[in-house]
């Protein structure tokens, strides 16, 4: 941490982390409380009403927290690396702009009107506000996955000739097909959060016999979407996510799967430990031929392994990259099984009564974060050490007048911050559950 | 096509500046106007729906400046970074002291973020002038386009003093005025008494100052940046944007009975729209000048994106604009008039 470098570096990691943690949640809850509320309009039943009301308060703490931890990353781009934003900022501005211009606009005036205008709206505008945070919410998740795509398989720009990156096709960048697998896979991801999050504290409420009308449509609504949600999200969303990453950056392919050796039939390891320095992986636990196929479809073609890759090429930190992906390939697989139980239970009319299964689904709630959290640490590490893949290096785009104690002091002021709020952000949801979906307070 | 994205992207800076300029004068006021625990709710109400929305115009008025003007973004982010990071801890702490206050009724949580809110609005105004004063000024930039500025050294104006000198400070003072203004009239045109007389009261104080900041700034401008008599002498049709802040100023004065308050907080957005689009004009074809020699300063022309980028990015900004404005005119007409009153809890 001694170096401007890695202090701009963390600075990011840190505050787009912590950030992530609260959209992640409100892009998911913002379909299933549209889901509430067009089945509130159908069948006329305050029920859903109440439930869509309730989750709305909960989506309103994060969508605060949301707003003022996002702002300081767009304006990261120009603090801590001005080189970056000099270079590419022709490219990637549009599509930060574009999200200014087309998500938040139409999301905070419609959340506003979800949340204060219930009464003079009625029933039906009601509704169409909601399908509008909805659509904003969304929509500001692609112009970001769009921006990062950019970042991650570059196209639609040329090289001037003082080395700046000028836009040549913006309908290129926008329909970049990386763009498109990676926001699919990260929005389902988004609504599986929700979807745990929702069936979690349905789960909660009936096992301490509190609102238990409630908790069942939580439970369900949470469990059906899940389910849909989980499918969706590792086939085909994450399959054709890997499929790119094979074919343009195959370096990080290998690191991702700790495998250093170029092979024919090349296996998925399970577990393990990769060694950097002797260049092997420890007690791995092998499925054979695996990885072959996932990649290129046959059985016995080749991968290449990291050692046919010149090292100044291979990404930064390959051990915390083979974690982060794994963790997020297990956890999905354990999201995967439990959501196919419960749906299943659920067909049968035996979830309710569970209380083993109920048990799990509560305990579940932070591991959707977890397994959100190392995707994008897989993603981001995995583009090391690019900051724009195979144009330029990481190194080459932070600010050259902003020393590492003016970078230290300002992370250190965020942790600070972060920690306050975080801690603020648990009890005031904590407050909400503890309300429960019954007992409305007048609107704020 | 360079200089209309300047005036495009001044014109967002400055709806930004009125919009999110009344929550924040309504921040500053809080403490002074509201005093009871329903009062300041009302206070709050009237900006519950909306300050989202006008912080918006600063998110989307910074992409634009990021892909119109990609060196300016970088230099003037990165040379700024200690204050701009404050501002961002500032709008951080703002955001949440909004959201949050209501969430709990107790007698500790409640005041406590009343005066996150006015506090963390108080110095937002002031840093928002001090950077305004800092690019009229002009920074130190180097060959490379690059500078960084210290917070402060000697408070003198020069091309080794900080990001605060004297200047500077004025500026931020003058903001800090301008903005309990607008954000007085604002209460007052959406609180009922005693809030709303309050309110009044403050504004009649205030404008004082604010007339007297505005003459001292305006010899100040004209004194320590030169670029500023020229553009004026050479296109006397700028003054057109300094007589509207003029027109505002006086008109403010003008609509002190109770049938005029949407018309004098109008005024007070003419005033700020018309300081800020002098400053913008005065400033140009400069996007940020160089104490350090005028071949230094950042121009539209280096500055700014290749010719498809600033096209392409005009065939989508105009119909977004639009519909950004239509929802803005519906959310306010929605929320117009005063607030209702709130019950004590």
């Amino acid at each position: 941490m001694n170096s401007a470098l890695s202090v701009d570096r963390f600075q990011f990691a840190f505050t787009i982390t912590f950030h992530y943690l609260f959209p992640q949640l409100t892009m998911g809850l913002a379909l299933l409380i549209l889901v509430l509320k067009s089945m509130a309009l159908r069948t006329g039943d305050e029920h859903y009403n109440r439930a869509s009301r309730f989750w709305a308060r909960i989506f309103g703490i994060n969508f605060a927290m949301g707003v003022v931890t996002g702002i300081p990353l767009e304006f990261q781009f120009g603090t801590n690396w001005a080189q970056f934003s000099r270079t590419a900022g022709s490219v990637i501005g549009q599509t930060l702009a574009m999200e200014g211009v087309y998500s938040f606009f139409l999301e905070s005036t419609f959340l506003g009107l979800f949340l204060f205008g219930e009464k003079r709206l009625g029933p039906r505008l009601h509704w169409l506000s909601a399908l509008c945070v909805f659509l904003g919410s969304w929509l500001s998740g692609y112009f970001i996955i769009a921006t990062d795509a950019w970042m991650q398989h570059p196209v639609g720009y040329q090289m001037a000739s003082d080395g700046h990156l000028r836009l040549s096709s913006l309908w290129s960048v926008l329909m970049n097909e990386w763009a498109w697998w990676q926001y699919a896979h990260n929005m389902l991801a988004s609504a599986v959060t929700a979807s745990v999050v929702v069936s979690a504290l349905g789960a909660f409420y009936l096992l301490s016999h509190q609102y238990e009308a409630y908790a069942r449509t939580f439970v369900r609504v949470g469990v059906i979407a899940g389910t849909i949600a989980m499918v969706l999200l590792i086939f085909p969303a994450g399959d054709r996510q890997g499929v790119l990453v094979t074919a343009y950056q195959p370096v990080t392919l290998a690191a991702m799967e700790g495998l250093f050796e170029t092979k024919e039939g090349a296996p998925i390891a399970l577990v393990g430990q990769p060694d950097t320095e002797k260049m092997k992986l420890d007690n791995p636990i092998l499925v054979p031929r695996a990885l072959s196929f996932l990649t290129y479809r046959r059985w016995g073609a080749s991968v290449k392994g990291l050692k046919d890759f010149p090292m100044d090429r291979w990404p930064d930190n390959i051990p915390l990259l083979y974690y982060s992906y794994h963790i997020m390939v297990g956890l999905g697989t354990l999201f995967l099984a439990l959501m196919v139980l419960a749906a299943f239970l659920l067909a049968r009319g035996r979830l309710y009564g569970n209380r083993a299964v109920l048990w799990v689904l509560l305990l579940m709630t932070p591991f959707p974060y977890v397994a959100t959290t190392a995707g994008w640490i897989t993603a981001e590490v995995g583009r090391q050490p690019w900051l724009i893949y195979g144009v330029m290096p990481t190194a080459a785009g932070a600010s050259p007048g902003v020393s590492a104690g003016n970078g230290l002091f300002t992370l250190m002021g965020f942790m600070g911050l972060y920690l306050i709020l975080g801690m603020l952000f648990l009890f005031l949801v904590q407050k909400e559950i503890e309300q429960g979906p019954e007992n409305e307070k007048e609107s704020p | 096509m360079e200089s209309l994205w300047f005036c495009l992207a001044a014109v967002m800076i400055a709806v930004y500046v009125v919009l999110d300029g009344f929550d924040i004068g309504t921040g500053i006021v809080h403490l002074l106007v509201a005093h009871a625990d329903g009062e300041r709710r009302s206070v709050l109400r009237a900006i519950g729906p909306v300050w989202d929305g006008n912080e918006v115009w600063l998110i989307a008025g910074g992409g634009t400046l990021f892909f119109a003007f990609p060196a300016l973004y970088a230099s003037s982010f990165s040379g700024f970074y200690l204050p701009l990071m404050m501002v961002l801890w500032l709008l951080i702490l703002r955001g949440v002291s909004i959201e949050f206050r209501n969430q709990v009724e107790s007698l500790l949580w409640r005041p406590l973020w009343d005066v996150v809110f006015a506090w963390s609005s108080l110095l937002l105004a002031v840093f928002y002038g001090a950077a305004l004063g800092n690019v009229v000024r002009g920074v130190p930039l180097d060959a490379s386009g690059y500078f960084f500025l210290p917070l402060w050294s000697d408070f003198r104006v020069s091309s080794h003093g900080g990001i605060l000198d004297w200047y500077t400070v004025m500026t931020g003072i003058a903001a800090l005025l301008a903005l309990t203004l607008h954000g007085a009239l604002w209460v007052r045109l959406k609180n009922a008494d005693p809030v709303r007389e309050r309110a009044v009261s403050l504004a009649r104080r205030t404008w004082w100052g604010v007339v007297i900041m505005t003459v001292a700034l305006t010899a100040a401008s004209f004194a320590i940046q030169p670029h500023l008599s020229e553009r004026f002498t050479s296109a006397p049709w700028g003054f057109v944007f300094p007589a509207v802040a003029i027109v505002g100023l006086l008109g403010i004065r003008w609509s002190q009975s109770n049938a005029t308050e949407l018309r004098a907080f109008l005024f007070s957005c003419a005033y700020l729209l018309g300081m800020l689009t002098a400053a913008a004009f005065g400033v140009y074809p400069y996007l940020l000048p160089a104490s350090t020699g005028a071949r230094f300063g950042l121009t539209i022309h280096n500055a700014a994106a290749d010719q498809y980028g600033l096209g392409i990015g005009l065939a989508w900004w105009i119909p977004g604009m639009f519909l950004a404005a239509g929802y803005a005119v519906y959310t306010y007409r929605h929320f117009s008039g005063k607030v209702p009153s709130q019950e004590p809890s």
